[in-house]
């Protein structure tokens, strides 16, 4: 079998006296899509730091792609081959969408230290950009700075610069918080659009799309695992129904 | 490169053409006078290039320019001239050299707390300049013959002539400003801004950006570095008081009363505070109250600098 993009063991963050991420292993492959559920608070965006270099871990191992990444900064594992996508949209307000994208794109320059020629005239860069811009459905709207556009829209640009670094192992962090029905559909087809070619980490709240996207899931509450495995073994587990899904059965 | 508004063009054209023509009518004072603000307007840019396109605001960037105007003095024999070139290329060499190190330091940290190690930097090299006496201590010393430029006994150019100087300065300022104008649509100058904007958003877009942020304060730094030289050599005279806090104050002041991050702002910024300082000079002893007045008008009506009365023209 080939090598998994990403491999957790034994991963822990420690914030004072609080563990929010506790011995936590977990595996992702290309083409697999595993999607981490799990109640607020639960630690799923401080495993997302982890893995994303946002934060070094207390203690444990991260490897991707067989290789030992534990405590390497952001940019390294964004070099890797990693793109990350923030819950709390985090992009380039005062830049348009294009050059949100293009800057994202830029990044794959084997070196931005380039003084002369201009950046907008790099095809290669501006390719990558176009292809963000149009995968995440914001074709028409790349001259627009990312300020004016709707929540939605910014959403779909944080995806979009994500996917301009050209990244094989994605970490979604609630791509669809905040999303109409009608962009989470879209966002939903792209990510599934994704997947073959992708491995991707998924933290989402929406279980419609969860179990219409999954193929592995895991659940953590209080910053542990409390069970992994297919998306009909967690509907059928029955401590995640008492400690979760149950609850949102009841509503 | 970025299209700046069509009024503005107009002015900045404007401008040149009046600069260019000046010295076949206007007086020794005034072509001094200008030369001054030519130099400072470059010491403005090389700011600008920290606190308006990366958002690094520094308190302590008269360290580079005091610092290679040192060097120049340093290098010229008491009454003979140090060569063009020579002088030049090591004032800006140990002016970017100044800057790597004190950016390797300084740019660990940010917000209030780069401006205070800036500040820290600053102040001790001020002090460290004042205290020593083979340095001229507070007094500082005098350059009695200007560099010389000489290509096989041929001299282009005599900078003992103040209409000569002049145009060097001002060869120098439209050089500068080019050249950070390429530089800012660059890739390197996207990064740059892009840093200003979201530096942990970079991070993880794969940007390693202590590195970029690096280049860029060297680079300011080396530029810092020219005006310092440029005035050293222009004034034949260094004193601690390049290299202190008021300096650095001073030229904060430029760049934000002529708009931060800008092209053409920090030029407009220190023409006006110039021009300003010696028509409020002439009018009265209390010039300072005046200056200080105008300007916190002036930054309350245009919080984006001088730059931004041409800004509403733009859709004309
Ligand atoms: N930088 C930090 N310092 C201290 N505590 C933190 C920090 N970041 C997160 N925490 C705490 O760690 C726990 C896990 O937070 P985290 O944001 O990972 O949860 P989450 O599963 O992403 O929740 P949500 O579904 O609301 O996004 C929470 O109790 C949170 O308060
Ligand atoms: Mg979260």
């Amino acid at each position: 079998m080939t090598e998994p993009a990403l491999r957790t063991a034994a991963l822990r963050k420690d914030f004072g006296g609080l563990t929010a991420v506790n011995d936590v292993a977990l595996e992702c492959r290309v083409g697999e899509l595993h999607a981490v559920i799990g109640p607020n608070g639960a630690g799923k965006t401080t495993l997302i730091n982890l893995l994303s270099g946002d934060l070094a871990p207390s203690s444990g191992r991260v490897e991707l792609f067989g290789r030992d990444v534990t405590g390497l900064p952001s940019h390294s594992i964004s070099q890797l081959g990693v793109g990350r996508s923030y819950q709390r949209t985090n992009i380039f307000m005062r830049f348009t969408v294009f050059e949100n994208c293009r800057l994202a794109a830029q990044s794959r320059l084997p070196s931005s230290m380039r003084f002369l020629k201009p950046a907008v005239r790099y095809r290669e860069v501006n390719a990558a950009a176009a292809r963000a811009v149009e995968l995440a459905e914001l074709c028409g709207r790349e001259q627009v700075p990312a300020t004016a556009l709707s929540h939605g829209e910014r959403r779909q640009l944080e995806v979009a610069m994500t996917l301009a670094t050209r990244p094989k192992l994605l970490l979604l962090d609630e791509p669809l918080a905040g999303m109409g029905a009608e962009e989470s559909a879209r966002m939903v087809e792209l990510l599934k659009k994704l997947a073959p070619g992708h491995a991707m980490l998924l933290v989402e709240h929406d279980m419609d799309a969860v179990f219409a996207l999954a193929s592995v899931l895991t659940v953590m509450v209080n910053g542990a695992v409390l069970a992994s495995g297919t998306p009909e073994a967690i509907r059928a587990n029955r401590e995640v129904q008492e400690a979760y899904l149950g609850s949102e059965d009841g509503e | 490169m970025e299209r700046q508004p069509r009024a503005l063009q107009v002015v900045l054209l404007a401008g040149l053409v009046a600069l260019v023509a000046f010295p076949l009518v206007g007086e020794k004072f005034y072509l001094q006078f200008i030369t001054k603000v030519m130099i400072m307007a470059i010491f403005a840019m090389s700011l600008d290039l920290l606190v308006g396109y990366t958002g690094l605001v520094s308190l302590g960037h008269a360290l580079f320019f005091g610092v290679a105007a040192y060097a120049l003095m340093l290098l010229t024999p008491e009454y003979q001239a140090a060569g063009f070139w020579t002088s030049l290329g090591a004032s800006l060499g140990i002016a970017a050299l100044a800057a790597l190190v004190v950016g390797f330091f300084v740019l660990r940290t940010s917000g209030i707390y780069f401006i205070m190690v800036t500040l820290a930097f600053g102040q001790m090299t001020y002090f460290y300049v004042h205290d020593s006496s083979h340095l001229g201590g507070s007094d500082g010393k005098y350059i009695y013959v200007r560099p010389v430029l000489e290509i096989a006994g041929w001299s282009p150019f005599d900078l003992e002539k103040p209409s000569h100087f002049y145009y060097v300065a001002l060869a120098m300022m439209v050089l500068v400003y080019f050249s950070l104008r390429v530089l800012l649509a660059s890739p390197f100058g996207r990064v740059i801004s892009g840093i200003k904007e979201n530096e942990h958003r970079m991070r993880m877009l794969g940007f390693a950006t202590f590195r970029y942020k690096l280049v860029c304060f060297v680079l300011a730094g080396a530029l810092a570095g020219l005006a310092g030289w440029l005035v050293a050599a222009h004034d034949g005279l260094v004193n601690p008081e390049m290299l202190s806090w008021h300096q650095s104050g001073q030229l904060l002041m430029m760049v934000i009363l002529g708009g931060m991050g800008t092209p053409s702002g920090p030029i407009l910024g220190a023409a006006a505070l110039k021009v300003l300082e010696l028509l409020f000079q002439g009018w009265t002893k209390h010039w300072q109250l005046l200056l200080g007045g105008f300007i916190v008008l002036s930054v309350l009506l245009l919080p984006r600098g001088l730059a931004q009365l041409f800004e509403s023209w733009r859709r004309d």
